[in-house]
């Protein structure tokens, strides 16, 4: 897999894995997207689920399967991860922008409102996004997470923001 | 420089600062910390120079093993400053070779 | 001299997790660590475990170590801190220089029934042109001076090593809000596990396969690094230098266990490069060659923090059982589970050689 040379899964790769959620499924709603695709030994984001969305069994080492008509894509799980892995995509917040939440841990952290620029798993920066929510819960142990609209277009693409200067628009 | 704000670590709660001095210059250091993160803190990376070819030396380990960060302390030389605290008055001094020692 | 049933020589998650398990059966535990607090490396791994949930995954190894050390401390488990193990002896005497409150030293020759060695691991150096510079350090340094000194060793930094160390220091000196400049690592793929990786390249730092750090460069500290390529047999290609403006470099080049106190008592060795090199070895119950000697966590071969953890309970709970505080029977369904948990984590890709080896050495331990 170029994952091992590189770093990063390509878009490509995702998308045609049964891993990702059909179109279908995106057209109804916010849904996870668990983009963990090797054998590592751990199950958090299964226990995570209240809905019971993600199976990985026994042993632990499976690849984490969502099953998209369980997903409700409340996003509990994003913060759960370890690997900081999952994500929230949400195709239907407008005609022309999606919603994509992820965990960022980081400090400064974005302000709701501000405009950031949207990177994708390369690092690069492929957008500009608006920042819709940042949650913090407690339950979330400090793996703070972040959702911004972006053009819809870049849903499948896009997985954070380019990390902030102390300056500008921080907390 | 210090990590004053973390996003897991939150913020330094270390208030207490203490006094100590460092080859004659006084700095203020956090009370309890090791030596060699007070230093760092104030841009000093260099511990010691080594005896034959006078190379300098800071912290390699991290954990009181490999003594590349031994410095003269209150006079007694050769001391892990990695893994020893300050304390208010401490005298610190970069350590040349083996080290003098004050008695 | 002393006299304690059990002394555990390392207060890190799999001395700690030993002393727990064999106390609350009613054993008496002694932990003796040479550092100003227990915990080991636990109170510097600030990210969330993997494994699995039932035991403690998802948790901050920091977190770990607050609850490892509160049960410590409900079982009654007693701990020297700042005292160093200056050696083993036959027939189970324990050297201890044992500092006092008043900064004095005092050497304590305790006799123990059980003693176990958690002496764990140390990071490996890699030597290069300048590698004395200040500003080269180990990675776990690094790690050490921004999660527990909450001080940055650079503002600009290279680190060699793309394993899970390398990864994840990496993505904690981002945090602490330095720059890594890249990741460079000498085989043709990424070590660590890809989740790691996928941070690190989020967050735009480049990972350099197939490269080696020629040169480091400065007058007093790290100014300047030169990288290269490697060619498949990992030897340098002229012509390929980059250079790196870094005023540090951190090396995240693997761990070696720290075995010598387990060769003065004697215990066979085997070497084993899956685990870190020369590694004492053990049977089914954390046993060494030598009866009465115990070893568990890294020093039984680098892994994680979840196997020392495991193998501790298994130490703990084994010599429990020889104490007679606990029945054969009960110890049994209580190893069983166990061996269950370790294997799981020994499981997949990048447990494979680890799991190949651990068999290795119980086997050899039979004969």
């Amino acid at each position: 897999m170029v994952l091992r040379k590189t770093g990063y899964l390509t878009k490509e790769e995702l998308v045609n894995s049964k891993c990702y959620p059909s179109e279908e499924r995106f057209n109804k709603g916010p849904i996870a997207i668990v983009e963990c695709t090797e054998e590592i030994p751990c199950n958090p984001c299964e226990v995570a689920c209240k809905f019971k969305a993600i199976k990985i069994g026994k042993p632990i080492t499976n690849i984490p399967i969502l099953d998209e008509n369980l997903c409700i894509g409340c996003g509990l799980c994003i913060a759960k991860c370890p690997g900081l892995a999952i994500f929230l995509v949400d195709k239907t917040y407008s005609d022309k922008e999606g919603l994509i939440s992820f965990p960022y841990e980081y400090l400064p952290l974005p302000i709701t409102g501000s405009i950031v620029e949207a990177i994708n798993r390369e690092g690069k920066v492929v957008s500009s996004g608006k920042v819709i929510k940042v949650l913090n819960k407690k339950s979330f142990d400090r793996t703070p997470v972040v959702t911004i609209a972006i053009p819809k277009e870049k849903l499948d693409e896009v997985r954070g923001i380019k990390r902030l200067e102390e300056s500008k628009d921080s907390k | 420089m210090r990590v004053d704000d973390h996003i897991i670590l939150g913020k330094d709660e270390r208030k207490k600062m203490v006094e100590i001095k460092v080859d004659g210059k006084s700095i203020q250091a956090k009370k309890g910390e090791m030596i060699v993160a007070a230093l760092m803190a104030n841009g000093i990376r260099i511990n010691r120079y080594t005896v034959k070819k006078k190379e300098p030396r800071g912290i390699f380990c991290g954990v009181g093993q490999c003594t590349d960060c031994v410095m003269v302390v209150n006079g007694k030389p050769n001391v892990r400053t990695c893994i020893t605290p300050v304390e208010d008055g401490m005298i610190i001094e970069t350590q040349y070779g083996v080290g003098k020692s004050n008695g | 001299m002393i006299e304690k049933e059990v002394v555990i020589i390392g207060g890190g998650p799999s001395g700690l997790s030993a002393a727990v398990e064999a106390a609350k059966r009613g054993t008496e535990v002694l932990v003796v660590d040479e550092n100003l607090r227990a915990g080991g490396q636990l109170f510097k791994q600030i990210h969330k475990f993997f494994g699995s949930s039932a035991h403690r995954a998802g948790i901050r190894g920091i977190d770990i170590a607050i609850e490892l050390l509160k049960e410590a401390e409900k079982y009654g488990v007693e701990v020297w801190l700042n005292s160093v193990a200056i050696g083993i002896f036959k027939e189970k005497k324990a050297a201890i220089k044992k500092t006092l409150a008043d900064n004095s030293e005092k050497l304590e020759i305790i006799q123990a029934k059980k003693i176990v060695i958690a002496t764990g691991a140390s990071e490996n150096a890699v030597s290069f042109k300048g590698w004395t510079l200040p500003g080269v350090m180990g990675a776990g340094a690094a790690q050490t001076m921004i999660n527990v000194n909450r001080v940055l060793p650079g503002k600009r930094i290279l680190m060699i090593g793309s394993g899970n160390v390398g990864l994840i220091v990496t993505y904690q000196l981002l945090q602490a809000g330095a720059e890594v400049v890249g990741v460079i690592e000498a085989a043709p793929q990424i070590g660590g596990y890809g989740v790691h990786a996928a941070k690190i390249r989020r967050a735009g730092v480049p990972i350099y396969t197939s490269h080696t750090i020629q040169e480091a460069i400065g007058k007093k500290s790290v100014e300047k690094a030169v990288i290269c390529k490697v060619n498949d047999k990992w030897q340098p290609i002229r012509g390929t230098e980059k250079i790196l403006y870094v005023d540090a470099i951190t090396i995240a080049a693997g761990l070696k266990p720290l075995i010598e106190l387990a060769m003065m008592h004697d215990c066979k060795c085997s070497f084993l490069p899956q685990l870190g090199g020369w590694v004492p070895i053990h049977d089914k119950n954390m046993e060494s060659t030598n009866p009465g000697i115990y070893l568990v966590g890294d020093v039984t071969g680098v892994e994680e923090a979840n196997t020392a953890l495991e193998e501790g309970r298994l130490a703990g709970t084994a010599i429990a059982e020889a104490l007679k505080y606990i029945s054969f029977e009960d110890a049994r369904k209580i190893k069983k589970e166990i061996w269950q948990r370790l294997n799981e984590l020994r499981m997949g890709p990048f447990g494979e050689a680890r799991m190949l080896a651990k068999n290795n050495i119980l086997t050899s331990c039979k004969i």
